[in-house]
């Protein structure tokens, strides 16, 4: 079973940090297939969001093709996100933290760091259409 | 399970209330449709309390039509089952405990969950048996909310719940609040004056300033509706006949505005934003505070 952590202040809609944050599980290996979700009830009391929120969220996931209801059973998850398999996420995750260790010790910030991906970024998919 | 054909749990059509030579509401039009947690959001004296009251059958109209579950309020038995009001004043014995309150309901009540009541204490660890008035302030606005669904009410009315309320009370009132309107047939109304107490919970607002409705709608469909131009200090007359202009923040090199969208807008001299919940409403009520004219403001949000 997996918590939510919800922002009221991102400007990410709520129903949408739901949705990141399942698939961001299933990428993590952190859920999978059979896996249940918490109920409506039980998000809505431990985070005092509106549950048609929750129900939006969960919709979404359930056209995506991820999860399916079970009548008087709660929410279940059926696949997973189309991707690399479970593990990737985390393997990578590992090497980006050894780099951001690395970057901070040769004086760069946070901002320059993000400045840096962007840059990197920009550039691969430059590389990649041309 | 939201649709915007959902049947109107709250109607009002051109509502009034006049005390003497006051105006406390003026032409008041809304719809709440069933289902719905709604946040009543307005400065203190916009006229909140005033339309809680009158939609509980607790104070009578001077002007207009209201229908609260399909009839008009009225202080009667079979009107009152189907509604909680929880005012701002919470209503509590202060020497009596919480399963004394509980009694009491089960006596005054056609349909009462006690034991509803008794497990969200215990579950909140708040003392059945201890006189009411020595529990803190978050207890007590638990006890009553508990109560409040305890008869199990269609249409929920709270006046300012957690304007006393410390943040982690405020958290867990609201949560408890979330979770009695995940079991379905629950329409919530409750005011703030204060929209980040209620930017979570609720999917529809109605906003009140100087006794009027200025915004009344699904909070989605509101924010779908607004847009926010950023672009040079230029004549906006163009941009005005087309939308309407909410508010508008001019510097010497920068126009700011806030405008309610009449299909896409198309001057490439500005740039378009999606607008935030809190920069709709601090819009809405700046452009009150301020007067008849809104091109006048110095800021987004007046003196909010």
């Amino acid at each position: 079973m997996i918590s939510f952590r919800l922002d009221g202040r991102s400007v990410v809609p709520t129903y949408l940090q739901i949705v990141q944050q399942v698939r961001q599980a299933l990428r993590m290996g952190v859920l999978d297939v059979g896996d249940k979700l918490p109920t409506v009830r039980e998000v809505v009391a431990a985070t005092a969001v509106n549950p048609n929120t929750v129900l939006k969220a969960y919709r979404e996931l359930e056209r995506d093709g991820l999860v399916e209801p079970r009548a008087g059973h709660g929410t279940f998850v059926v696949g997973r996100p189309s991707g690399p398999p479970p593990g990737t996420h985390s393997r990578l995750a590992r090497s980006l933290a050894q780099w951001v260790r690395s970057a901070r010790e040769a004086g760069l910030d946070d901002e320059s760091i993000e400045s840096l991906l962007r840059i990197t970024l920009r550039a691969a998919a430059e590389e990649e259409t041309a | 399970m939201m649709a915007s054909s959902d049947p109107a749990v709250i109607q009002t059509r051109a509502l009034s209330k006049r005390y003497r030579t006051v105006a406390a509401l003026t032409d008041c039009t809304i719809t709440v449709p069933e289902g719905r947690i709604s946040a009543l959001i307005g400065p203190n004296g916009a006229g909140k309390t005033t339309l809680l009251r009158l939609l509980a059958g607790l104070a009578r109209p001077t002007g207009g039509d209201i229908a609260v579950l399909g009839t008009a309020p009225r202080p009667d038995p079979a009107f009152l089952a189907g509604i909680g009001f929880l005012a701002q004043e919470i209503p509590l014995y202060r020497r009596m405990s919480a399963a004394d309150h509980i009694r009491i309901g089960a006596h005054l009540n056609a349909r009462w969950d006690g034991t509803s009541v008794r497990q969200r204490l215990e579950g909140l660890g708040i003392p059945l048996g201890q006189a009411v008035g020595t529990l803190s302030g978050g207890q007590r606005a638990q006890l009553a909310l508990a109560l409040t669904l305890a008869k199990r009410p269609r249409l929920l009315l709270l006046d300012e719940p957690v304007a006393a309320l410390d943040p982690l009370a405020r958290r867990q009132f609201l949560a408890h609040l979330a979770e009695a309107a995940a079991g379905g047939g629950l329409t919530v109304l409750l005011s703030s004056h204060l929209l980040s107490d209620l930017e979570r919970i609720c999917d529809h607002l109605v906003l009140l300033a100087g006794s009027r409705v200025q915004l009344c709608g699904d909070v989605d469909a509101l924010l779908a509706e607004h847009q926010i131009l950023v672009g040079p200090r230029k004549d906006t007359t163009a941009i005005e006949r087309d939308h309407t202009l909410v508010h508008a923040v001019r510097t010497p090199r920068q126009t700011t505005l806030l405008i309610r969208r009449n299909g896409p807008v198309i001057d490439p001299a500005f740039e378009t934003a999606d607008v935030s919940l809190e920069e709709l409403v601090l819009g809405y009520m700046g452009q009150h505070a301020d007067g008849p004219s809104p091109a006048h403001l110095s800021a987004i949000g007046g003196d909010q």
